[in-house]
């Protein structure tokens, strides 16, 4: 087990290795120059532009910049905004617990919803629930989230005004910022009111951002669960008559969720992606918002060292999937 | 009052080429602490016949019995958390394949308790004390240690007496054993046959053994059933199926036993059992019958009297040679 977690920690080293590169190019490839469209000022001097080039490190060549990008790395510092003047790993603590808020609230709901459709589907295959249930997970698989959010916006705030359009919390509420989670805080804060606002707040986005994963998981379960409630194991639990909660949600399920824990892991991915569009959408003060905005401002540092801070996390949920996988499969767990 | 009774069991499954009956008509009757065998080669149905008794088939699988008792109890009628109470306490079964048999994620202890919780409602304390006891009967070493281990650092061997753990965990009257030996090796084989017999002696319970060796039959069991493609062809006490065989496919299993064949070829029967796609209009052994006629090929011969062991035949064998048979054919 521990050679399995050693294994699978130094593959990531030259994975987080390839992303500072390809986080480096990426921004420089972009057409545009940082310089004026930080200083914003007009009819700038070629003087006062290389000036500026020179302070910001950028008149080097680009292997020396990478250079010191990797040097300053490996020093624990992930970079100043040009644009804001603050550490990006700053900036990026602040604006995280907002997109892991979304994250986690759209991750349960597609756990919630879709680990049970895809159970129930594979125990009544070809039944009408079953179909219902491919069809809808195709159909939410396939809807670009932009347009699945707006579409949801205008029903829901626009047609029925249950929820607000957007930001994390209504602007009558104001409290101090403790965990950084705004459902934990408004709830703190004890002002009456204010959890409800902030879950109101937060119900749309995490609906959009939740969709594709809750498919891709409700597809996965049916198809793992189908595949094991035909083995023999199943048949023995059956032959000790156990009832069907026991044989499907212990010895089936604990089967299936091997490759269903899998592709939770890999979702966690898709939900940054996601977020750079829901947060856009919804005008959701995190790290997707963030990364939009950064990018639009030919913020070399910030995307850089976001692009890398992402990556990292998800690369250390990849490993507890790992760690996890390994823990409810006893035939990996043992063998070494 | 025999303890299982069983009459004109038929078992049909939906397929995508439309309904196929694997068990056609059978009737099994077992007296309490009696050891029965059913023997066929492989797809005659026996395992199909069996997992309808338990209620194990999926649901594409239509079941119909004119009679379908278990110790006095109307298995036709039952409820399904009724049977549940049944099967893996009172009527338990084993499997052919030992490896695949028990569930990969969890521990040999967490598989053998749970019958002891569920049918016996024992706490903690008295199921690890009896699931010791039951590793020690079937004869696992070091059973405290083995609680913990998970399947796959068991030997097939070692799988299949933890199965025969779980199977008698709650002192069935009834132990089906689906070829218990077929997937291990010659010398396991022995042992598993062997603990099967003391455990059936010893618990007074009667053992119902599906196999295709003649062999295993010979040294087991007290009666046997013969089954071909979904039907019983003959059923007799052992000593006299083995002298005087009823049914020409009765006769050919027994000459395929190596102890028996004079020749230095091992006479196996020609031709495989029929499936769906191919069942002949008559008898359904005709095509690989030698004493086939023409009446043979035409129509369905109806079950003998008990003194030819009920042999689904139009000439049942006396001493060997097939009775009523037409003159004309048997020069
Ligand atoms: N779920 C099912 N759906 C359709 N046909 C089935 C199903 N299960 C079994 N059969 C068919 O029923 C027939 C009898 O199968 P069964 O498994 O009972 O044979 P068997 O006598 O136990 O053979 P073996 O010695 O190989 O175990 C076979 O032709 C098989 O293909
Ligand atoms: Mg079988």
């Amino acid at each position: 087990m521990f050679v399995y977690f050693l294994r699978k920690l130094i593959v990531i080293l030259p994975t987080f290795f390839g992303v500072t590169l390809v986080a480096f190019v990426f921004i420089r490839t972009l057409p545009g120059d940082p310089v004026m469209l930080m200083a914003g000022e007009r009819g700038m001097s070629p003087e006062r532009h290389a000036e500026l080039m020179a302070e910001m490190g950028f008149d080097k060549p680009i292997i020396v910049q990478y250079g010191l990008y990797l040097k300053q790395l490996a020093g624990g510092d992930f970079g100043t905004s040009i644009i804001t003047k603050q550490p990006v790993l700053k900036e990026f603590a602040t604006l995280f617990p907002a997109t892991i808020e979304l994250s986690i609230c759209a991750m349960i709901i597609a756990i919630f919803f879709g680990l049970p459709a895809g159970m129930i589907a594979a125990t009544r295959r070809g039944s009408v629930f079953d179909h219902t249930v491919m069809t809808s997970a195709l159909t939410g698989y396939s809807m670009p989230i932009f347009w699945w959010g707006l579409l949801l916006i205008i029903f829901f705030s626009g047609i029925l005004g249950w929820t607000p359009v957007s930001g994390r919390v209504s602007l009558l509420y104001y409290f101090e910022t403790v965990t950084g989670f705004m459902l934990i805080d408004s709830f703190l804060s004890g002002q009456e009111g204010a959890f409800i606002s902030a879950m109101s707040h937060l119900i749309l986005p995490s609906i959009v951002l939740g969709t594709i994963p809750l498919a891709v998981i409700a597809r996965q379960t049916r198809s793992a669960m189908l595949e094991v409630l035909s083995e023999d194991y199943v048949r023995t639990a059956r032959a000790k008559g156990l009832g069907p909660m026991r044989v499907i949600g212990v010895h089936a399920l604990r089967n299936a969720m091997i490759p269903v824990i899998t592709v939770i892991g890999l979702q966690v991915g898709v939900l940054f992606a996601g977020a750079i569009l829901t947060e856009t959408i919804f005008s959701w003060p995190g790290i997707g918002k963030w990364m939009v905005d950064s990018i639009f401002r030919r913020d070399y540092p910030a995307v850089q060292g976001g692009l890398l801070l992402i990556a990292a996390i998800v690369m250390i949920v990849n490993l507890v999937v790992d760690l996890l996988y390994g823990l409810i499969n006893p035939q990996i767990r043992h063998t070494d | 009052m025999p303890l299982l009774e069983i009459d004109n069991l038929s078992v049909t499954f939906q397929t995508a080429g439309g309904l196929f009956t694997a068990v056609d008509r059978i009737s099994l009757h077992i007296e309490p602490s009696e050891i029965v065998s059913i023997v066929g080669e492989s797809g005659s149905g026996k395992s199909v016949a069996v997992l309808a008794l338990m209620g194990l088939l999926p649901w594409t699988a239509t079941v119909t019995a004119d009679v379908l008792r278990f110790d006095g109890q109307d298995l036709t009628t039952i409820t399904k958390p009724e049977l549940r109470k049944i099967i893996g306490c009172q009527m338990a079964m084993i499997f052919q394949e030992p490896m695949t048999s028990l569930n990969p994620c969890f521990t040999v202890g967490f598989q053998l308790t749970e019958t002891l919780k569920i049918h016996l409602g024992m706490n903690r304390a008295e199921q690890k004390r009896r699931a010791i006891e039951l590793l020690e009967l079937v004869g696992i070493p070091e059973p405290e240690k083995r609680l913990s281990a998970f399947p796959h650092q068991l030997s097939g061997g070692m799988n299949q007496r933890v199965m025969i753990a779980i199977a008698i965990s709650c002192n069935p009257r009834l132990l089906i054993a689906d070829e218990p030996t077929t997937a291990l090796d010659v010398t396991i084989q022995a042992q598993i046959l062997d603990l099967l017999l003391k455990l059936q002696k010893e618990k007074g319970m009667s053992l119902v053994l599906i196999t295709h060796d003649m062999g295993v039959v010979a040294e087991t069991a007290e009666r046997v059933f013969v089954q071909y493609a979904g039907q019983q062809v003959e059923q007799q006490p052992v000593k006299g199926l083995f002298a005087r065989p009823h049914h020409p496919y009765t006769q050919a299993l027994l000459n395929s036993l190596p102890e028996r064949s004079n020749s230095r070829i091992l006479p196996s029967i020609a031709g495989i059992v029929p499936g769906q796609f191919d069942k002949p209009q008559g008898c359904l052994f005709s095509p690989r019958c030698h004493y086939a006629t023409d009446l043979c090929r035409e129509k369905p011969p109806t079950a003998g009297p008990v003194e030819f062991g009920n042999a689904l035949c139009h000439y049942p064998l006396a001493d060997g040679v097939p009775t009523n048979y037409p003159q004309e054919v048997r020069a």
